[in-house]
């Protein structure tokens, strides 16, 4: 993947001139590869792979909430998967806090496991159903060896609490709890050692609207008192631009568009980007008929087999010829918003007209 | 309800057409059904139980679905009543465990399809399908409705369709049930309903299996199944959730398309305030098992009456407003229906539970009451000012 690793360097050098990346990036990630073989007949020959990550570039800053939205299959997880080390890059590099950490063993990545922690979808699946909310949230100190001060009860206690649960709650199990509260248990684990990162993935999409805001409020709430980083995963777009400071848009194993949020949401440039915005249903009767929606057609290409050039062109409006030759790299355009487009929308030219999501002055 | 509905309504009271008329004139002078008594209901707001064949086409009187279990009655519905008119979309809202699901399969008759489940079920209430009751029915007589007259979009395309028969042979066997035709016109009728619902080469992909499918062409494709016996009911439950923006962004216009052409009547459920927005003319809001808010989707949009409805709004991200720094949820948790709260479902969370005068909002159950006109109910205990006074001076701002 030459290909990539020169995008990779390319960004890296776009990167240093930003005007708010001043700070060390917490996580840096370059050229980020995860493909999955798939094996044919008794020898299981490789006979293609499945391109879930494709080659990613991004910084997470300390302190930033970093949103990653895209349709399922566009990497999205797996990329998540990849940052905590729970998987095993195919190619490219991760560094935390400056440190090499993309093919670590799994020996020596436990010491950074205190410092980087991941929140679960499935708020059924991600809780041991035989273990009591104590043991889980305590678990976290056992494994790292941690004697907390107080005691290792007293501060699975602190942290339901901080979680708002009752510290009566330490000997329940977890089919004892609603959906809203198990995410609040899944929270308090995560945060139990104190870590720098949190990586949550689609941390509210199984909860009904009324949890989703309890839970939402609370990540906020979190970050403000403890200085948590977030990485945000989720398919939600309206979710995405209320809880992130910076915003990447991945497609097919891509990040097609990386960008602060006011400047995503006001003028996207991606026509992906614009086409995903536009087809958020918002609860306005009044706008279904106002609204000009891009109806994007057919479905996303398979990644075993992804479109040359630019990926998007199957089922852009805009496609030329060169989109389907040369594969847009992701640059810098207007202040730092990053877009991987030979026909950017909202270009410094043209007009941001038409934009879903605009308030007051877009474009 | 063992006896039929049909024979205690008196002569003479066939599906009139045009909602002018209302409430059902007492046809003839028998006093055998003691309710015969004039609604003075406003429009859209269905008769009380037991008064006769309605004029809608679809109504739903006072449906009650229980199951009984170890641990108590489970009450997922209890008491819901609406009307729908041919070419009308009606979109119910709720969370779940709220009874929206419970409630189109009821009115599908799933509940009763076999005997193991009427074993299972307590349903009382009435169900009016175009002047028939389906309630009382025989289930033989509701299965023959089924998939001719009303039909259903489910949520999970994969775990509807079967796996083992092709996508085009689901079909034939859904048109075959109710037309007597040979298997190569019902063919032809697979293949010109997939080319309908938008599905690319129809008469290759006939012959697929639903895995070789993509999600927005499974549910493509289980929208083509709805539709092939041209159905006057189209229930849709949650018929987008499992799919990406893009995709249900298509499949909410396919069904509003369609919805044109065959001039049905829709029932879309979902949890989706958005979703709604997109395809609904009327708004029914349940909660507990029950509708707290049901009025035109405008309405109860732009001057919603119920503390829950403003709670849904305000838990809601919104994509097309100035970014609000932090959402409103509601406190708490939505109820069991095993031991729904007493009084108002909605008290324990409720931030205004204790603006009516004597504890009312936990001992007695609010009854659905005029709001705002042009047919929009809402039960809530709060007088009628102080719900407008609450909306525009605190909820409103906020959103």
């Amino acid at each position: 993947m030459t290909e990539t690793e020169e995008t990779g360097v390319a960004a890296g050098t776009t990167d240093g001139t930003d005007a708010s990346a001043d700070a060390a990036p917490l996580l840096k990630v370059r050229g980020l590869v995860r493909h999955f073989p798939i094996t044919k007949g008794l020898l299981k020959r490789q006979v293609g792979a499945v391109q879930a990550v494709d080659g990613i570039d991004f910084d997470v800053r300390p302190g930033e909430t970093l949103g990653v939205v895209g349709e399922s299959g566009c990497g999205k997880s797996t990329m998540g998967r990849l940052i905590t080390r729970l998987d095993e890059p195919t190619g490219g590099s991760i560094e935390f806090e400056g440190r090499d950490i993309t093919h670590l063993s799994p020996g020596r990545l436990r010491p950074m496991r205190r410092d980087v922690q991941m929140i679960f979808q499935d708020p059924y699946g991600s809780l041991n159903p035989r273990h009591t909310i104590g043991g889980i949230v305590g678990t976290p100190f056992r494994l790292q060896g941690v004697e907390p001060e107080g005691g290792v009860k007293k501060e699975v206690q602190r942290l339901l609490e901080l979680v708002g649960l009752s510290p009566e709650h330490y000997n329940r199990y977890p089919h004892e709890f609603s959906g809203g509260q198990r995410q609040r248990i899944g929270i308090a684990r995560a945060l139990a050692l104190k870590p720098k990162l949190v990586v949550a993935d689609e941390p509210v999409s199984a909860l009904d609207v009324s949890i989703q805001a309890q839970v939402v409020n609370l990540m906020d709430d979190l970050q403000d008192e403890l200085g948590l980083t977030y990485v945000i995963i989720a398919h939600d777009l309206s979710v995405i631009r209320h809880v992130s400071d910076r915003i990447a848009v991945m497609y097919l194993g891509k990040i097609v568009e990386l960008a602060d949020r006011k400047s995503l949401y006001e003028a996207p440039m991606h026509p992906y980007t614009k086409a995903l915005l536009s087809a958020v249903p918002v609860p306005d009767p009044k706008r279904r008929t106002q609204r000009d929606r891009i109806l994007l057609t057919g479905d996303v290409p398979s990644p075993i087999d992804p479109p040359s050039g630019c990926r998007f062109r199957t089922r852009c409006w805009k496609a030329t010829e060169v989109c389907s030759t040369t594969e847009p790299p992701l640059v810098a355009l207007r202040g730092g918003h990053k877009v991987a487009c030979h026909h950017p929308e909202n270009a410094p030219e043209s007009v941001g007209a038409g934009t879903p999501g605009t308030a007051g002055s877009g474009g | 309800m063992t006896d039929s509905p049909d024979s205690t309504t008196g002569p003479a009271t066939g599906p009139t057409a045009g909602s002018g008329t209302g409430a059902t004139a007492p046809a003839g002078p028998p006093a055998t059904a003691p309710d015969l008594t004039k609604t003075g209901a406003a429009v859209g707001e269905p008769a009380p139980a037991g008064s006769g064949a309605p004029t809608a086409f679809l109504e739903v009187r006072d449906l009650k679905v229980h199951f009984p279990t170890d641990d108590g009655i489970v009450k997922s519905v209890d008491g819901l009543s609406f009307t729908l008119e041919k070419g009308r979309t009606l979109g119910i809202v709720g969370e779940s465990g709220s009874g929206k699901s419970v409630t189109s399969l009821a009115v599908m008759g799933l509940h009763r399809a076999s005997r193991q489940q009427r074993a299972k079920v307590d349903m009382s209430g009435e169900i009016w399908l175009d002047g028939k009751e389906l309630v009382g029915a025989d289930p033989d007589e509701v299965r023959r409705l089924r998939g001719r007259e009303m039909a259903m979009i489910f949520q999970d395309p994969l775990s509807a369709l079967h796996p083992y028969y092709t996508v085009g042979n689901q079909i034939v066997e859904a048109y075959r049930v109710h037309h007597d035709v040979d298997k190569k016109t019902a063919r032809k009728r697979a293949v010109e309903m997939l080319d309908r619902v938008g599905i690319p080469q129809p008469d290759k992909r006939v012959d697929d299996h639903p895995h070789q499918f993509s999600g927005g062409m499974r549910q493509r494709a289980m929208i083509a199944m709805a539709l092939v016996n041209n159905p006057e009911l189209l229930i849709a439950d949650e018929p987008t959730t499992a799919l990406d923006v893009t995709v249900q962004a298509q499949i909410l216009d396919l069904i509003r398309d369609l919805q044109k052409e065959f001039g049905s009547a829709v029932i879309i459920i979902t949890h989706d305030l958005g979703v709604v927005a997109e395809l609904a003319d009327q708004l029914l809001v349940m909660y507990g098992g029950r509708c707290i808010e049901r009025g035109p989707a405008d309405k109860v949009f732009y001057e919603p009456q119920h503390p829950y409805t403003w709670g849904l709004l305000g838990s809601m991200p919104r994509i097309d407003r100035e970014q609000t720094e932090r959402l409103i949820p509601v406190k708490g948790s939505p109820p069991s229906l095993i031991n729904v709260p007493g009084g108002c479902a909605f008290n324990p969370r409720c931030p205004y539970a204790d603006l009516p005068k004597d504890n009312v909002t936990r001992t007695v159950r609010p009854e659905l009451r005029e709001a705002g006109g042009g047919g929009h109910v809402a039960a809530c205990h709060l007088a009628q000012e102080e719900r407008e006074r609450i909306w525009t001076e605190e909820i409103a701002p906020k959103l």
